[in-house]
Order: C-alpha cells, then structure tokens, then sequence
C-alpha cells in the first residue's frame, strides 16, 4: 500500500524533469532567437524574465519540499497491520500546533510582500503612462477582423496626414530604438502580443492605449492577437520587421510609398524635415 | 430548532422521485445531471485536443456528426473550434463542477452532517433544481439555431459577443448562452440562500459552529461568497442580454461597429461587462475549489486515522480566501486597458491569497503526519487533489505577477493553471466524494480494485495532459487558437510534439472514465452492502442508516464534540462520533475545547 507513494513521486518528479529540460531547448523555452534562447531581444522583456526565473525558483524550491514532504507522509505513515490484523502502530492525537502554524503563515507571507513589491517597478515601466517614451508615435496599430491595420506618420512625422504609410500585418522598427505605437481597435477587442519581446496589450474599441517596446536584433519576429476575436482570431497573425539602421527603415518607408503610388506627396511647408520618428 | 416532526416518504413516485423536496434526491439528480453534462464537456475537451494535436486533420467517424459542412472534407471550421472551447468551459463551470459540488454534495450533506431533517426551504431547493433544466434546454438548443452555439469564450465579452455580426455563435446562439446562464445563476443563487439559512437555523442540539465538519464550513462560505458575488454577474449578464436584443448601449462604445454594418449609437464601455463578469467568476473559481478543499479535510483526517491538523487555522484560510477573493477579480484584466496602476493593487491581494491557500496544503500534510494512512480510493483521490492544487497554486504566483503577467497572459499557462486547479483539484475532489459517501447515499460499496486502477491512470493521464500546457505557454502559444503552426515560433518540432503528446494523454484521460462509470453502475446494483459506517467516520451522516431515511435521523442526534476525534489515547476504537460522549477520564485536547 505505501507504494501508492510512488506515483506521486513519479509526477512530481516527472514536473522537476520537464521543467529542468526546457531551458536547454530553444523549443520548449521562453521564445528566444535559437541561437540565444537564454536571452529576450527586448529590455522589458530580460526585465519580465529575470522576474519570472525568481517565481520559477521560488515555486520550484516550494513544489520540491511540499511533494516531498506528502509523499514521505504517505510512506513513513502508511497503515500496516501486524500478524494478527491488528495495526501495527497507533495514529498520534494532536490537533495542530499553534507554532507551526505562525511559522508557515509568516514566512510565506513574507515571500509574498516581497515579490508583489519587487515586480511594481518593471510593471510601472511597461506600462505606466508617466514612463511611456516622449517621441511621436512610431504608428498607430488598429486592430480589426482579422488584421492588423498599421498607420505610419510618414516623411512628416505627423499621424493624419495625407503621407501617411499604409500596412496591413507589417510592423516595422528600428533596432535599438524605442518603439510607441498608438493602439486601438475597429471592432471588437483584440489583443497585440508580441511574444519574443513579451508585450501584450489588449485593443479596446473606443479606446487609444500606449504601448512601448524596443528590441536590440535586427531580424524578422511575429505578432500575434491574444484575446479571442471571432472565427479568424487564430490566423489574425503579423509580420515584425526590425531594421537594422535607421536609413535601412527610411528606405523600406519610401520604397513602400512608392509602391502604393503615392510618391509624389510632398510634405508641406514648416513639417518638411523628413524622416524623424 | 423549531418542532421536531418526522413526514415519512411520499408515496407518489413522481413526488418521491422525481418533483421531491427530499434534499437527498435533489442531491442526486444533481449528481447524475451533473455527470451527464461532465460527459459531453468531456468529449468536447477531446474534439478540442484533436484539432490542437493534427490542425485540420479529418476527424474519423465524428466529423459527420459534429459539424455539418461536407464541403470542408471533415475538417473542424475555426469557428466550430470557438464554440468547443466556450460550451467546454460553460458546461464544465457552470453546469457540472459547480452544480455537482454544491447542488449535489452541498444538498446531500449539509442536512446529514449538522443533523436537520432537510433544508430550511425544501420548496426552494427543489425550485433551484428544476430551474436548471431551461439552462439545460437553452444551451442545448443553441446548437441548432442559425449561427450555431455561442462562440464568444466562456468569458463572453462584449463587443464579440454583443454585436450581432461578430461571429456565427453570437447571432443567436449567444443568447440563449446568457439565458441559460441566467438560469444556473438563479439556481446556485436559491441554493445558496438555503444553505445559509439551513446551516445557521438547523444545526442538531450541540452542533456548536466550530463542532461542523470542514465540508460544512466549506459550502457555508461557498454559500455565502455565491450570494453575495452571483447578483452582480446576473446584473451583467442581463445587461448584455438586453444590449443584444433591447437596442441598449452598456457595452457598446460611441459608434461602435463590426464588419461593414452602421455603427450604434453607443457610449457604453466594453470593459464595464469585464468588471461586472470577474466580480463573480473570480469568486467562483473559489465556489469550484472551497467545497473541494472541504470535502478533502473530511477524507485525509478519516483515513489517516488522525484528528485534522489545525482545524481552526483552517477554518479561518478559508475565510480569508472568500474574503480576499472579492477584491481580486482585477487580476484578470491586467492585460485588458484597465488603469495600470489599479493593476498594481490586484497584485497585492493577489499574491496575499496564496497565503491562506498555502496553509491549507500544509495543514493538510499535518493530517497525515503521524497518522495511519489508508489508501483507499477516496483517500487516494484527495492525496491527488493536494499535489495537484499545490501546481495549481504555485503557477498563480506566476499570473499574479503582472510583469510575468504580461507574456503568459492569454496563453496556455494560464490554461494549464485552471485545470490544475479545476481538474486536480475539483475533479479529484468529486471523485473523491463519490468514492466516499457513495456507500452513504446508495447503500452499497464501490468496488475499489476498480477504483485504484481508475485513479492511477486518471492521475498519470492528467499529468500528462495538463503539464505541458505550462511549458508551451510560457513559449508563448496562445489559448483559444485552432491552428498553432499559423505562427512560426509555434511550430517548432518541439511544440508540435508536446501538443500531440497531451493530445494521446487527453484521450486517455477521457477513455478510463469508462472504468469510473462502469465502477458506479455496477456497484449502485452489485456491490456489497456498506452499512451505516463503513469507513468508521465521526461525523453525523454516519450514524444514521445507509441510505438515510427520508426524515434522515430517527430521533434528531445530540452532539457533544468536533468531528475529528480519531485515534483517541484511551479509547477502546480509533474513532469517536460526534454523538458519542467522551469516554470518562479522557479530556479534549485544549485546542479544541
């Protein structure tokens, strides 16, 4: 009967062992570039994952002692009986202990205090509006069944005008720079998830919500929609380019422009600096 | 309390049976709708797992049946796959976890165990039976009408599932969704009223507060949160009800508008319905999981032989979790638009109810330190339901942290983490019970050759199915999408794997259920009869016959101490019922005096 013990044994065991593998494999990892699975290409994104290797030791460390402490209780403690079908050792009689009981009550208490104020200041820089990057919006993002609808300033640098840059599922970035992008949504919710750097925001009809990101590999990533949105929800999926140099992105902007005939729009009078974010 | 008479049983087996205000038989056809129901969330689960293992894969035999579309070659349309995962988690919550833990344990055991002939309002408590069959009716119904189910998440929100061009499901099928909806709310909500009153105003003489058992103090507080949270959910569904068929604008914003059809009017706000929903299915994650947490005192203190490890602390966890669980509902909007730095307050008292929860699993393996630990299958199924709510505790912690938040939110780690919470810790739970009180309401044992071999590989297939869900989320695959490898980061040979992999564990776990129904019908005929205390257990239901008759007690019991009192030094057996005196020349121990 006490063998029952080792089934329990067996799964915890059997979770320490899957979690234990996953770092060294890019595929079961947090996604990472494959060459650097260790390392998010975003600073919020090393922020959130050095949080999160925290709670996976915390827990980790709590999910090994309470297993193990249950599955020693189910061995040591089985009922046995003895030759004459009589048990083999009495259960003891007690009803708690009054010291046990602080002791498991503060020190966890404490655990938790402490995460739930360490992890408020990477919240604040993700999110907060006072720590939302000063520039003009890189674009506005729209969200809507079942794309995304990008609207880049253009050469002026001002949103609703009439250069502004046109793309469906295609964002694009400078490396290295801080990335604002006005978020909004056309019809129902929709959620912008970008997983390799680790930003998720919903986009809420009637609402413009700020979102700030950067990312220092130049390279091709995804953008994802998180919140369920209809029956193309799954597929509401986009291109995330981000460019190398700043010129390398201005190129892609005019070539674009070009290509959707509308090369000769002049930026006009005082707005005609050209080129900044 | 008031005057004590026995009724004997109706004669009229439609009375008896069918419209009866017994507690016992509302208890059981509670149990078996709820079963039925388990049954077809069950198979929906296994749709939703074949379409994640091999996306748009023909499924064998089924398909005809299941979709109606010949032209798509027996491939699941996306939007038949929204409908599986919104009737999975509608049925599963609302219609089978809820309604079989408190409709059929709640109303089963609340009288037996405090010692009352029935509920306070037995009229009310067959209403809230009955009036789950219109929900029944409405959700089944939604099927078959143009648009098919609703497919806007078991979460519902608008504008998705307000606007009536949205998505097929929300044409017509979302509501009926809201309406039988309303129906379940209607039904936990005269229930819990009744418990309320029932535990308050009935108790048998001596039957102090602290002298009930964990089960009772459990849907107690159950009771309690569910009449105090239900009203606010029923508010908000009957907001959305009428912005879907009264023209009005709760949730709709100015000009609102989906596809190319003319905008509404509008000013309502989408995250309004988001606060009202959360403001009571938080609570009701705890509603699915305090009843759990009670029924697995009672049975890891029987079968360790061994009076329950801190029975106040316990009492006062679970307390502080109903308590705490009202000022939470926020952590599940971090992601949704809300004012971050709200967010930051949910995380507090998020992170604060952990703690109670903690205390719980460590009073539970006190229980069994020093005990004599008896593997019965009941005792089994509650061990399975400590490990398992220990994983589904600890990857809270994760979501709790908003930063962490942030990428999981929307993935399957948050799913891995409800159904290590829902299926390891409320499934285990009522298999526990069953395992347990059968005897108690059919008068006969379960076989418990059966039963071991139906845990083991319940257990093992668990693991299996829900463990990597923590893994593939983390690598940021998001819930509700039929079809990863859309997404390159998702198609990696590795997630493909893992997602096969707890495919073939799902369809196991869902195949050696036969073992469980096969083991309930053969012994509700077969099985060796149980006797009044099979499991030589303290508490009241034990000392009256198996099944107790309708009146439940020949003469109502006096209670002289906690249900708890095992192993006893100086006693001549290792239990003591409640109805029993203390021997003479033994004291309580001080703790609880």
């Amino acid at each position: 009967m006490r063998y029952w013990s080792l089934i329990f044994a067996l799964a915890a065991l059997f979770g320490v062992g899957a979690f234990a593998y996953a770092p060294f494999s890019a595929d079961w990892w947090l996604p990472n570039p494959a060459d650097s699975p260790g390392r998010a290409v975003s600073t919020s994104g090393r922020e959130i994952d050095a949080l999160f290797l925290i709670i996976l030791w915390l827990t980790s460390a709590v999910f090994v002692g309470t297993q193990a402490a249950l599955v020693w209780a189910q061995y040591r403690y089985a009922d046995r009986l003895d030759a004459e079908g009589k048990p083999a050792r009495p259960a003891r009689y007690f009803h708690g202990s009054q010291r046990l009981e602080v002791v498991w009550t503060i020190i966890p208490a404490a655990i938790l205090v402490f995460l739930a104020l360490y992890q408020m200041e990477t919240w604040a820089n993700i999110k907060f509006r006072s720590a939302a990057p000063k520039t003009p919006p890189l674009a506005e993002v729209t969200g809507r069944q079942f794309q995304w609808v990008i609207k880049y300033p253009g050469p002026d640098g001002k949103l609703n005008t009439p250069d502004d840059l046109f793309t469906v599922n295609d964002l694009h970035l400078v490396k290295d720079k801080t990335a604002l992008i006005h978020l909004k949504a056309a019809d129902v919710i929709h959620s912008f998830f970008l997983p390799q750097m680790r930003i998720k925001q919903d986009a809420v009809p009637g609402m413009t919500i700020p979102v700030w990101f950067d990312c220092d590999r130049a390279g091709r990533y995804e953008l994802a929609c998180a919140e369920l949105c209809g029956w193309g929800h799954y597929k509401m999926r986009g291109d995330v380019v981000v460019h190398e140099t700043e010129a390398e992105f201005q190129a892609w902007q005019t070539a674009k422009l070009t290509e959707q005939g509308r090369s000769r729009l002049e930026p006009k009078g005082d707005d005609a600096e050209g080129g900044k974010p | 309390m008031s005057h004590d008479q026995i009724h004997p049983a109706p004669r009229n087996p439609l009375t008896r049976y069918i419209f009866s205000t017994d507690h016992k038989v509302i208890g059981v056809q509670f149990l078996f709708s709820g079963l039925i129901f388990m049954l077809l969330g069950g198979l929906m689960a296994m749709a939703i797992r074949w379409q994640l293992g091999w996306p748009w894969k023909p499924m064998p035999i089924l398909a005809k049946w299941l979709w109606s579309a010949p032209n798509l070659g027996g491939q699941m349309p996306p939007e038949f796959y929204n409908k599986l995962v919104t009737m999975h988690a509608t049925i599963m919550i609302f219609f089978v976890i809820i309604p079989i833990l408190t409709g059929a344990f709640g109303n089963y055991l609340i009288p037996l165990m405090i010692g009352a002939r029935d509920m306070a309002f037995p009229k009310l408590n067959m209403f809230s039976y009955w009036i789950m069959w219109p929900g029944f009716a409405f959700l089944i119904w939604s099927f078959y009408v143009e648009g098919g189910s609703s497919e806007a998440g078991w979460t519902g929100y608008p504008p998705l599932s307000t606007m009536k061009w949205a998505s097929p499901g929300s044409l017509n099928g979302q509501t009926l969704w809201l309406l039988a909806l309303l129906c379940a709310g209607i039904s936990s909500l005269s229930g819990s009223i009744n418990y309320i009153t029932t535990i308050v105003m009935l108790r048998a003489p001596g039957m102090k507060m602290l002298r009930m058992p964990m089960t009772v103090w459990a849907l107690f507080i159950t009771a309690l949160l569910q009449a105090f949270a239900l009203p606010v959910l029923t508010s908000g569904l009957l907001m959305q009800t009428l912005d879907r068929v009264a023209g009005t604008n709760f949730f709709s914003p100015v000009g609102g508008s989906v596809g190319n059809a003319p905008g509404v009017v509008g000013g309502g706000a989408p995250l309004l319905f988001q606060h009202l929903f959360w403001f009571y299915s938080h609570p009701a994650v705890y509603v699915m999981i305090l009843p759990a947490m009670g029924i697995a005192s009672d049975v890891i203190s029987t079968f360790s032989r061994k009076p329950l490890f801190g029975y106040k602390p316990m009492v006062i966890a679970m307390g502080s979790i109903a308590g705490l669980g009202f000022i939470v509902w926020g952590h599940h909007m971090f992601q949704s638009g809300m004012n971050p730095a709200l967010a930051a307050t949910f995380t507090v008292s998020t992170m604060m109810i952990a703690l109670p929860s903690a205390i719980k699993v460590f009073n539970w393996i006190g229980t069994m330190w020093g005990g004599r630990v008896q593997f019965t299958t009941a005792m089994l199924h509650a061990m399975a339901f400590v490990s398992m709510f220990i994983i589904g505790g600890l990857s809270g912690i994760f979501m709790a942290a908003t930063p962490v938040d942030v990428h999981i939110h929307d993935t399957y780690f948050i799913v891995g983490h409800i159904h290590y919470v829902l299926f390891g810790g409320s499934m285990f739970a009522i298999f526990a019970a069953t395992y347990y009180w059968f005897p108690k309401i059919f008068g006969r044992m379960m076989n418990e050759r059966i039963g071991w071999i139906h845990f083991g590989l319940t257990f093992v297939f668990m693991t299996g199915t829900f463990f990597f869900m923590h893994v593939v989320g983390w690598h940021g695959h998001m819930r509700r999408i039929p079809d990863p490898t859309v997404y390159k980061f998702l198609s990696e040979p590795g997630v493909v794997w893992m997602n096969q992999f707890m495919s073939v564990c799902a369809f196991g776990l869902g195949i050696v259920q036969v073992l469980f129904v096969g083991n309930f019908f053969y012994s509700l005929v077969l099985g060796p009869v149980a006797g009044p205390n099979p499991w030589k257990a303290n508490s009241l239901e034990w000392t009256t016959s198996s099944p107790p008759p309708h009146y439940n007690f020949e003469t109502l019991p006096q209670v002289f101490h906690p249900p708890y009192e095992f192993s006893l030094p100086g006693s001549e057996d290792d239990y003591l019922p409640q109805t029993s005196p203390l021997p003479p020349n033994i004291t309580l121990d001080p703790i609880m005096a």
